[in-house]
């Protein structure tokens, strides 16, 4: 079974489209998955396509390649909003991964505890597939369909994460609970994007939460009862985290029981929103 | 879609050099830089991304090399260590520092932290701490505690000139270790760095079940129908006794189980093969049937009376027991004033050493030779005659370098597997454990359950201590048996208790057998005493420091075991170093948690101390060293250490010695390692014995060697020596004399003159109640730290560590501070991140260890309390450097958030369950 390396997009749909492949970008979770074997199928390394590397944007909002390297997110210029994703591409791994992984596979991974998939829920990011028959776009929320699943048809591959744009004032934040400080699984995470408006009061606020579900969630109920709140009402509020948390459905495990996932999950949406609040600032309102 | 595939061969530039070689698809960059193209200084701990060590530069960028597809690297330019070191000055300015540091331990994480930094220091000149540590987040490292590696790259960043003084070594210098540049430089060989590409591959067949009947099919019709299998070993294939065991009348482990598996993980059969074939061969089609048993994995279901028995004639599952009293700790928990008792637990800790097990054997002219890891190298030839049945002129062990032991490595592993796959074929063969099998199948620290309690009388002096601990001891016996005698003895903690009784048992499950692990159970039985210590103090309302001082023991006191040192005992000093610290940080952290609860803050700071003690060699039994010198005709010292330097700094430690003993620079040394066929055997590194025996062996024998040469002219003792090529000069008291060595006669080694010495170090038996001298010399130690809790997350985070340590004589105070640094960081784990769960964290993701992030600075204070028994007054330390850790940690969490923690790791989880609990 050979490994290929595609020329261009087209040729790489074209050769998806015709033979049983495995894609391989970072290679971060599909070598290991190999177990010192030579690949069964072929493999189609992407990540020499620059039309898959480059992140850009333009009046639809910002496209991330779906081989962009995490190290290349951090380094990128991007809006505050994206603060959360690169809290998060801080987190993910080592060094070392974040310059081999790459934002589509940490989508296509669908860990449950993929660091990439909070910040990138908040942002309501998109997935962009594409195949010889054309591109589809899907909510990320509906692209990652279970633990280790996700709606990807076999002649498709992740082209780009496409990021809609945000209010200017909008900052996003992200926070893990970890055993250790580097390289480690989260316990829990959260990823919040929040903007205010002229008045100080939340207008917009996103909240996700990963490793307490089978997929990351969004909590549309903490993010509805946000808005209009101010940073002073919500430092003080005992009540609002911790009354929304139904939609999630936390594992127990050898990181954590479910019951702690839900304690710690609460505080971090707390500190999250909060802290995004506080990055905005006063000025921008 | 022509062009597209890239078919063999990839070709990249390797180290500035442009390669082509063949890779199979998907293939690990790690695998094909290492067996096809040579480039061991890439090392490979986890072939996961776990760890880092087999970090990589591709087009400049740190990667492990272990998850990228050698294709990737098409047309890039990869860099090594070996490359870098030859041709960039970042690299060679990090080479230099990390021997000045003492950033390099054992070495193995060494390459992936110099590579990494290199990328760091290119993007970024003068790097602040905390930057350093999160570029670094990625490599572990399980021997320094990280620091001194910060250090090194901080300073390596800094652009001044690099100063390397000459040096002589003596006693007490913070010298550079003398083994250390091959460390830095990738040229070091580990266990699996020997064996040529293409050797026979080794793999073993391991039970799926923790309990498990199997038998098998015609293995000989599969050996012959399967192209590229060479043999199939089983217990068949032992010729002599299928059994090991570290100690003589415990040995109970099979090199292959014969019908019965009795942990997962446990090797029935080994399989040995052609390379390629072995690396995608099929396990699963090896003709066998299993058939899973009812299985005992706790302390509790093994004890209960309906249990399986793991072994003929240890009823109940009791492997052994341990005990010793003195007084009646009854009556004086009767007459107490204050009393406080506790239950504890604590889990399996894996040694989670960088390097996993690997070796290579080779069977010529009727001897086999093993090159492995290993901490004890003679003892792993007498398991090789018992199991070969062979004398012992034909089996040599010559160890490699060893990446980590820490105690797993004083059992043999691999080494009976290696030595009947070359027996059997007749070729040489190689055997890699991969991490899982690594951390399936070797020893483990025993898992707890302690039940302790302590009185004390108003005027805070102690008064009765009762101590019950059990200690899962596994399928196997292995260090089970010292670690049930060691804890009794060391239960009291080092304080004067007249009233004591302390009993252990070790019980065997169907878990790995638990064996040697810093400390042998004393850190576990520290964590029960120290931690009742504090809540005592409480009671009594005395400062938990000067509660310790006040029963701290003294020269002329007598010990739980009635042994009486007259000098050398030096606890109180070392808790007396800790007052300046104490009382500041108590200070430090009232205020602080003042503001913080008047900020509504969830952080709380709290200061915890701890102190330990450790008997140094074996318990009550000999424990011998034999150091070997000899000086060529052309003026060569040549010291025969024996002692397996597994990252501590033996080689250094010794060649100092023996060089102060002799009269000669350090440098002048020419070090000859171990090696079964020409060096004595210098004991197993274990026990923190090895300054200590080998030490005195080393001294003696330095001495030997000065006496006889100044004999030859009756010159004093306070010659100079002066050897050089041909000839050594004795200059004494203005008067100067010559000994041409080319007229000497020379021995068969090629000696003009030689000493050998032994040293064995004075104890006595223990008696039934544990009553006698159990060792020559205690170290002694005592930890504060200072950590932040997040109250509302349960999360601990280590802020600084004053750590005191009475060594007796600092040999070499930089590679005392590294074992006290490296100590804190496994204490630290033990506290709060580390358990073994069989079947569930065999990995580095799962299974957590400290990184670059979680250990703080850590101020290192040497008492010097010299020892009559010690070498220049030297005391034992390897042990001694993790038992105060975990509980004065602890201890801090206890005072920043009054929740007190009976078991560890003290995760997030389990300090989040107490704090709702209160």
């Amino acid at each position: 079974m050979g490994y290929n390396v595609p020329n261009s997009l087209t040729d790489a749909l074209a050769f998806l489209a015709q033979s049983d492949v495995k894609i391989i970008a970072g290679g971060t979770d599909l070598v290991p998955s190999l177990g010192d074997q030579a690949a069964k199928v072929n493999l189609l390394d992407v990540s020499r396509l620059t039309e898959l590397r480059t992140i850009r944007h333009d009046k639809t909002g910002w496209r991330i390649g779906a081989a962009a390297r995490w190290t290349e997110v951090l380094k990128a210029d991007l809006p505050t909003c994206f603060d959360g994703l690169k809290l998060a591409a801080r987190e993910i791994g080592s060094r070392q991964i974040q310059n081999s992984g790459t934002v589509a596979g940490n989508l296509c991974n669908a860990s449950p505890a993929a660091d990439g998939v909070p910040p990138l829920l908040a942002l309501n990011a998109q997935v962009e597939l594409s195949s010889v028959n054309g591109v589809r776009m899907l909510p990320l929320a509906d692209f990652i369909t279970g633990v280790r699943e996700i709606d990807l048809r076999g002649n498709e591959i992740v082209t780009a994460v496409f990021v809609p744009h945000h209010p200017q004032n909008a900052h996003g934040h992200f926070l893990k609970l970890g055993a250790r400080k580097y390289l480690v699984i989260s316990i829990a995470m959260v990823s919040s994007l929040v903007w205010k408006d002229s008045q100080q009061r939340i207008a917009g606020a996103h909240v996700a939460v990963g490793s307490c579900s089978a997929i990351a969630l969004r909590l549309p109920g903490l993010e509805a009862a946000l808005l209009g709140m101010t940073y002073d009402e919500l430092a003080k509020d005992t009540r609002i985290w911790g009354e929304h948390l139904d939609v999630l459905s936390p594992i127990s495990d050898i990181r954590g029981s479910g019951e702690f996932r839900l304690d710690v999950a609460q505080e971090l949406c707390k500190r999250s929103v909060l802290a995004s609040l506080k990055s905005i600032g006063f000025s921008n309102g | 879609m022509d062009k597209t595939v890239i078919q063999h061969p990839v070709a990249f530039k390797l180290n500035g050099a442009d390669v082509t070689t063949h890779a199979w698809s998907g293939e690990r960059l790690s695998e094909t830089l290492r067996e096809r193209l040579g480039q061991r200084d890439v090392k490979i701990g986890c072939s996961a991304g776990d760890c880092g060590a087999c970090t990589v530069l591709v087009d400049g960028a740190p990667v492990c090399a272990c998850l990228t597809a050698t294709q990737q690297a098409q047309g890039l330019s990869v860099e090594t260590l070996i490359g870098l070191v030859n041709n960039d000055r970042t690299a060679i300015r990090l080479t230099n520092t990390f021997q000045n540091k003492g950033a390099a331990q054992c070495g193995i994480c060494t390459p992936g932290m110099i590579v990494t930094s290199v990328a760091l220091l290119r993007e970024n000149h003068a790097p602040t701490t905390k930057q350093v540590e999160e570029a670094l987040g990625g490599v572990l490292c399980r021997c320094t505690g990280y620091r001194k590696i910060i250090d090194a790259v901080l300073e390596a960043a800094q652009d001044q000139d690099l100063i390397h003084e000459k040096y002589t070594g003596e006693v007490g210098s913070s010298i550079r270790r003398l083994d250390g540049l091959a460390k830095v430089n990738g040229c070091e060989k580990f266990s699996d760095d020997i064996a040529p590409p293409g050797t026979l591959t080794v793999r073993a067949v391991r039970s799926p079940f923790a309990h498990a009947a199997f038998s098998f099919g015609d293995l000989d019709a599969f050996v012959a129908r399967t192209p590229g299998i060479e043999a199939v070993l089983t217990a068949a294939d032992v010729p002599g006794k299928n059994c090991f065991g570290v100690i003589p009348n415990f040995a109970d482990q099979p090199v292959f189980a014969e019908t019965e598996s009795r942990f997962r993980g446990e090797a029935v059969a080994a399989i040995v093969g052609d390379p390629d074939l072995m690396r995608t061969f099929d396990m699963a089609s090896l003709p066998m049937e299993w058939t899973e048993l009812p299985s005992v994995q706790t302390v509790s279901k093994a004890m209960a009376t309906d249990a399986p028995l793991l072994h003929d004639g240890r009823a109940g599952n009791v492997m052994c027991g341990g005990f010793v009293k003195c007084g009646d700790a009854d009556v004086a928990l009767k007459r107490a004033d204050f009393t406080v008792k506790g239950s504890f637990r604590s889990g399996f800790v894996e040694h989670a050493y960088i390097e996993p097990e690997a070796g290579y054997a080779t069977f010529e002219d009727g001897k086999v030779e093993i090159h492995a890891c290993t901490q004890a190298p003679v003892m792993d030839r007498e398991a090789m005659e018992i199991i070969l049945g062979w004398d012992p002129s034909k089996i040599r062990i010559i160890p490699t370098a060893v990446g980590g032991g820490f105690g797993s490595k004083l059992d043999i592993s691999l080494q009976p597997l290696i030595a009947l796959g070359a027996i059997k074929t007749g070729k040489p063969v190689r055997m890699t454990y991969s991490r899982t099998e690594s951390m399936q199948s070797t020893t483990k620290r025993h898992p707890s359950e302690i039940s302790l309690e302590i009185g004390a009388t108003s005027d805070g002096r102690i008064c009765g201590f009762d101590f019950y601990g059990t200690f899962n001891t596994g399928a196997y016996a292995s260090w089970g048996p010292t670690v049930a005698n060691r804890v009794p003895v060391h239960a009291s903690g080092p304080y004067s208790i007249s009233d004591y009784r302390a009993e252990s048992k070790g019980i065997h499950t169907h878990c790995p057998p638990s064996g040697a692990f810093r400390g042998f159970g004393v850190p576990q039985s520290a964590i029960a005493q120290e931690t009742l210590f504090d809540e005592l103090a409480e009671k009594l309302g005395i400062d938990a420091l000067e509660f310790r001082i006040l029963n701290a023991i003294q020269d002329n006191e007598s010990t739980v075991c009635g042994q009486v040192f007259t000098q050398g005992v030096g606890i109180k000093a070392c808790l007396e170093a800790l007052q300046t610290a104490w009382h500041r940080e108590r200070a430090n952290v009232e205020a602080f948690n003042n503001a913080s609860v008047e900020a509504g803050s969830p952080t709380r700071l709290g200061v915890g101390v701890a102190a330990g003690w450790y008997g140094c060699g074996n318990t009550s039994l000999p424990n011998p060293s034999t150091i070997k010198a000899g000086i060529r005709i052309d003026g060569t010292v040549v010291l025969h250490q024996g002692a397996m330097d597994v990252g501590q700094g033996a080689d250094t430690v010794i060649a100092q010695i023996f060089a102060q003993a002799l009269g000669v620079p350090v440098s002048q040394l020419e070090l000859v390692g171990a090696d079964t066929d020409i060096t004595p055997d210098a004991g197993k590194t274990s026990a923190s014995r090895q300054t200590f025996v080998t030490g005195n062996a080393a001294k003696l024998s330095g001495q030997s060697m000065r006496r006889q040469i100044l004999k030859r002219y009756n010159a004093s003792e306070h010659a100079t020596l002066t050897i050089s090529a041909g000839e050594i000069e004795i200059s004494d008291q203005n008067q100067n004399h010559t000994i041409d060595l080319r007229n000497m006669p020379v021995d068969s080694e090629g000696y003009v003159i030689l000493s050998s010495e032994t040293y064995d170090p004075p104890t006595k038996p223990l008696d039934e109640n544990g009553q006698g001298e159990p060792y020559a010399q205690f170290g002694y130690a005592a930890h504060l730290v200072v950590v932040e809790v997040d109250t509302k997350l349960g999360s601990v985070k280590a802020l600084r560590f004053t750590a005191a340590h009475d060594v007796g004589r600092a040999i070499n105070p930089l590679l005392v501070e590294g074992q006290v640094q490296g100590g804190i960081a496994q204490g630290l784990g033990m506290a709060l991140m580390e358990e073994y769960l069989p079947g569930r964290t065999e990995n580095l993701h799962d299974y957590l260890i400290p990184t670059s992030g979680d250990i703080p600075s850590i101020d290192t204070i040497i008492i010097e309390n010299p020892d009559i028994h010690g070498p220049y007054g030297a005391k034992g330390l390897g042990e001694h450097v993790l038992i105060p850790t975990a509980p004065a940690i602890l201890n801090a969490i206890y005072d920043a958030c009054s929740v007190r923690i009976r078991q560890v790791p003290a995760t997030p989880n389990v300090l989040m369950s107490a704090l709702k609990g209160k």
